[in-house]
Formats: C-alpha cells, structure tokens, sequence
C-alpha cells in the first residue's frame, strides 16, 4: 500500500508544524509524518516537548508551556486538512520524483519534501550512560525533577538550557550543581543573572564528568579540572544532562548536502536543499539561532519556497 | 478506568498485578509529564488490540509515590511488566508503537 501527497513533512517541531500550517492554508493538503514518542527531544513537537515556560515566543506575554505551544500549532496545522502520522521515517529516496519514503514497510510517495527532523540532546558519551538512564541519570528534567526532592544533583552544560533545566529542578534538589566545562556560560544573560541569584544553584568551573558511579542507581560522579587535569569525585543522586544538541540527519546521509556536524546545507537566504523540489527548516539545518520562532520562521520560508517550486513545476 | 486500562492505586496494586491471568503492564506516569502525556494513546491501542493478552494499568506517581517507590522508579514514564505478581521487565523512556511492541513480544503469543 502506497499514499502520495503533493507535500510531505518529515519532523514536527515549531519548524515543521509551520510549515504545515502554511501549506495546509494553501491547499497542499501535507502529510506530517510528525516522529514517535520518546523521552528525548527527537519526538513529535520536538524539543519544546521538554520545556516548561517559554516566555520569549510573541504573542504569549504571560508566557506558554513548550508542550502546549506545540499541541496549540498540530490543532493550527490539523483546522487546515494537515494530516498526522504519529511515526518515525525509517527509509528515504529522493533519487528520483515522486519522492519516496517508508515507515517501515508502509510506503509514502510525494511530489514535495520539507525536512524538519529537529535536533536531539548529545549525551556525555559515557559507557555507564545507558545502564543509569532511568536510575539518576535522566534526559528529561520536567519528567524526573519529581524524583529528586530534597537531593543533591548536577546539571551537565553552560548554555541556556542546562541554566533552564537547574533552575526547574530547584523546585525539588535541595542543591543543584552545575558543572561547566570552562570558566564562563554560554547562556544568555538573563538566565545568567537568574541562576546566580537562586541560593541553590552553584557553579563548578573548569571541570568535565569523566565517569558517572553507581550500581543500581546513580550516587556520584568523577570529574577532571579541564585546566590542571586534576580529578575530583562527588556525591550526588541525579545527573541532567544539557551540553548541547546533534541534528536528526541520520536518514540523510549521502543523500542531502550537509556539514561534517550533520547540520543540513541550505541555499543561503532560502531553505533549498541539494535536490530541487526538498526544502529543510528548523533545527536540523540550524546550529546558530535555534529558537522556536527561528525554526517557525523558516518553516513558513519552506512553505513558501515549496509552493513556489510545486506551482513552477506545472 | 479509561476503556481497557485499569487505574492503579496503593490500594488495587499488588492485588491486580499478582490476580491478572496474563501479564500486566504499568505505566508510571505523571500528569505534568510530556512524554507520559504522548504515549497515552499507543498504550490505549494496545489495551484494545491485545485485549486478553495483557493487561495494562496506569499508576499516577504523583498520588501513588509509596508504589513508584518500591519499584525504585526514577524516570517517567517508566513501563514495568508485572508476571504472577513479579516485576519481570521495566522499559524507561516513552517509546513509538513499533518499538514497544517488539520489546513486548516474548509476552504477546503470537496466536493470529
């Protein structure tokens, strides 16, 4: 069995759901294959699934919770005739048109592609990490803050999110360190001045986690000085890690333009990609803004330069 | 009850999961949390679809902590199969359909 749509969507995050509603507005009836559930960002409504508060997204002056935000732009997207498929793409061919793709053996065919697969949490790299996810080592801080009330814990990471996530789980740690790998953040100000005002978050500079210990559960850490190369150990219950993000670009491989990071290559000023006729938005093809309006922004850009390719193709 | 899936309390738990006749699966879960939230729907298919194969109940950890608790659950949604009673297999982590069914298989005979 074989569908085809003028339009199919691959991702479903503030890019892809963009680009869906502007598509959907336009007639194009898209096919959102919108990702399967997961506790990492890489899941349908992407990484503002794991969010609390987004107090920068205009038009919410009161701010609005990430997942709701996302629920509210499928329902934006769905009121246009987008339709969902709640699944992973697990097999693409762009060789030739239609435009193929697969979620597992069910076939998909298009006469359009936009790619907006997001990016997804880079996790330290450690053997011991998947024994210990579930037992206090944890990717999803508003999933387990819950379980870590009246504990000791470490956010991995200096950017924003790592500043977001230490902040959250201030509700529940009795004490949240964060470790930092240089002696300065990446985060923006604002958060900058937040953490460093909330008496139970401190900083551990210059200093990398080179082993996560426990058995059954987690119980501490070991870190190396990034600068004297000294190691150190330390007694903590919970580890979160926020130290950065890879895009989803495994299905493209060989296929798609992109950079040895994996980021996606757009046609500057557009959302082109290599092959006529797929756009990418979003994250995926984003390592310096990433904020939900950006990736809407070039969503509603795929859109655009989607249907000006369909209609040019006539 | 919402259709097939049982609602776990303090109370109903250990009796449920050591009385059922076929597996039972747990779902921890939490309001206030995503992933729970966005694999609700692919736990209520199942409920219908494997219907006399296995049961699945929710238990909310937010008003059942002492259960979550016992079971050392430290992540949510946290899915722990439960055979005579015995905690037999835990899956952490909100996962699509296709995976939850193959990590369910050696409890679905495969009887169609």
């Amino acid at each position: 069995m074989s569908q085809h749509s003028k339009v199919l969507i691959i991702g479903s995050g503030p890019a892809g759901l963009t680009a869906a509603i502007y598509t959907a507005r336009a007639s194009l009836q898209p096919l959102v294959i919108e990702g399967e559930p997961s506790s990492t960002s890489d899941q349908p409504g992407g990484q503002l699934m794991l969010t609390t508060e987004v107090e920068n997204f205009p038009g919410f002056p009161e701010g609005i919770m990430g997942p709701e935000l996302m629920m509210r732009c499928r329902e934006q997207a769905a009121r246009f005739g987008a339709q969902f498929l709640t699944e992973k793409v697990t097999k693409i061919d762009f060789s030739a048109r239609p435009f193929q793709a697969w979620v597992r053996d069910q076939h998909y065919t298009a006469d359009s592609v936009i790619v907006s697969t997001g990016a997804q949490s880079l996790m330290l790299g450690l053997p011991e990490e998947q024994r210990l996810i579930g037992h206090g080592l944890s990717t999803c801080a508003t999933c387990d803050g819950f379980f870590f009330r009246n504990q000791e814990i470490i956010v991995v990471g200096g950017g924003d999110s790592a500043l977001e996530e230490a902040q959250f789980l201030t509700k529940f740690a009795s004490k949240v360190s964060i470790i930092v790998r240089r002696d300065t953040l990446r985060a923006s100000k604002i958060m900058q001045e937040r953490a460093h005002a909330n008496p139970k978050i401190s900083f551990v500079w210059n200093s990398q986690v080179t082993k996560i210990v426990g058995d059954a559960s987690v119980s501490g850490v070991e870190l190396r000085d990034t600068v004297t190369g000294a190691t150190s150990s330390m007694a903590v219950t919970g580890v979160f890690v926020a130290i950065g993000h890879r895009p989803n670009t495994d299905l493209f491989r060989g296929v798609l333009d992109m950079e040895d990071s994996g980021y996606l290559i757009t046609k500057p000023g557009s959302t082109y990609t290599n092959i006529a006729g797929v756009f990418a938005c979003g994250d995926v093809q984003d390592h310096t803004y990433r904020q939900a309006i950006t990736a809407a922004g070039s969503g509603c850009m795929a859109a655009i330069d989607c249907e000006r390719w369909l209609e040019a193709q006539h | 009850m919402a259709g097939n899936i049982a609602t776990l309390t303090s109370a109903n738990f250990d009796e449920t999961v050591r009385s059922a006749d076929t597996p039972v699966l747990v779902d921890f879960w939490a309001e206030w949390c995503g992933p729970c939230k966005a694999i609700a729907p692919v736990l209520n298919e199942l409920a219908t679809e494997q219907a006399g194969k296995l049961q699945i109940g929710k238990l909310n950890v937010d008003d059942h902590g002492d259960i979550a608790m016992r079971f050392n659950v430290m992540s949510i949604p946290t899915l722990i199969v439960f055979k005579n009673g015995e905690a037999v297999k835990r899956l952490v982590g909100a996962k699509g359909k296709g995976q939850l069914l193959q990590e369910l298989a050696e409890f679905l005979p495969a009887s169609r």
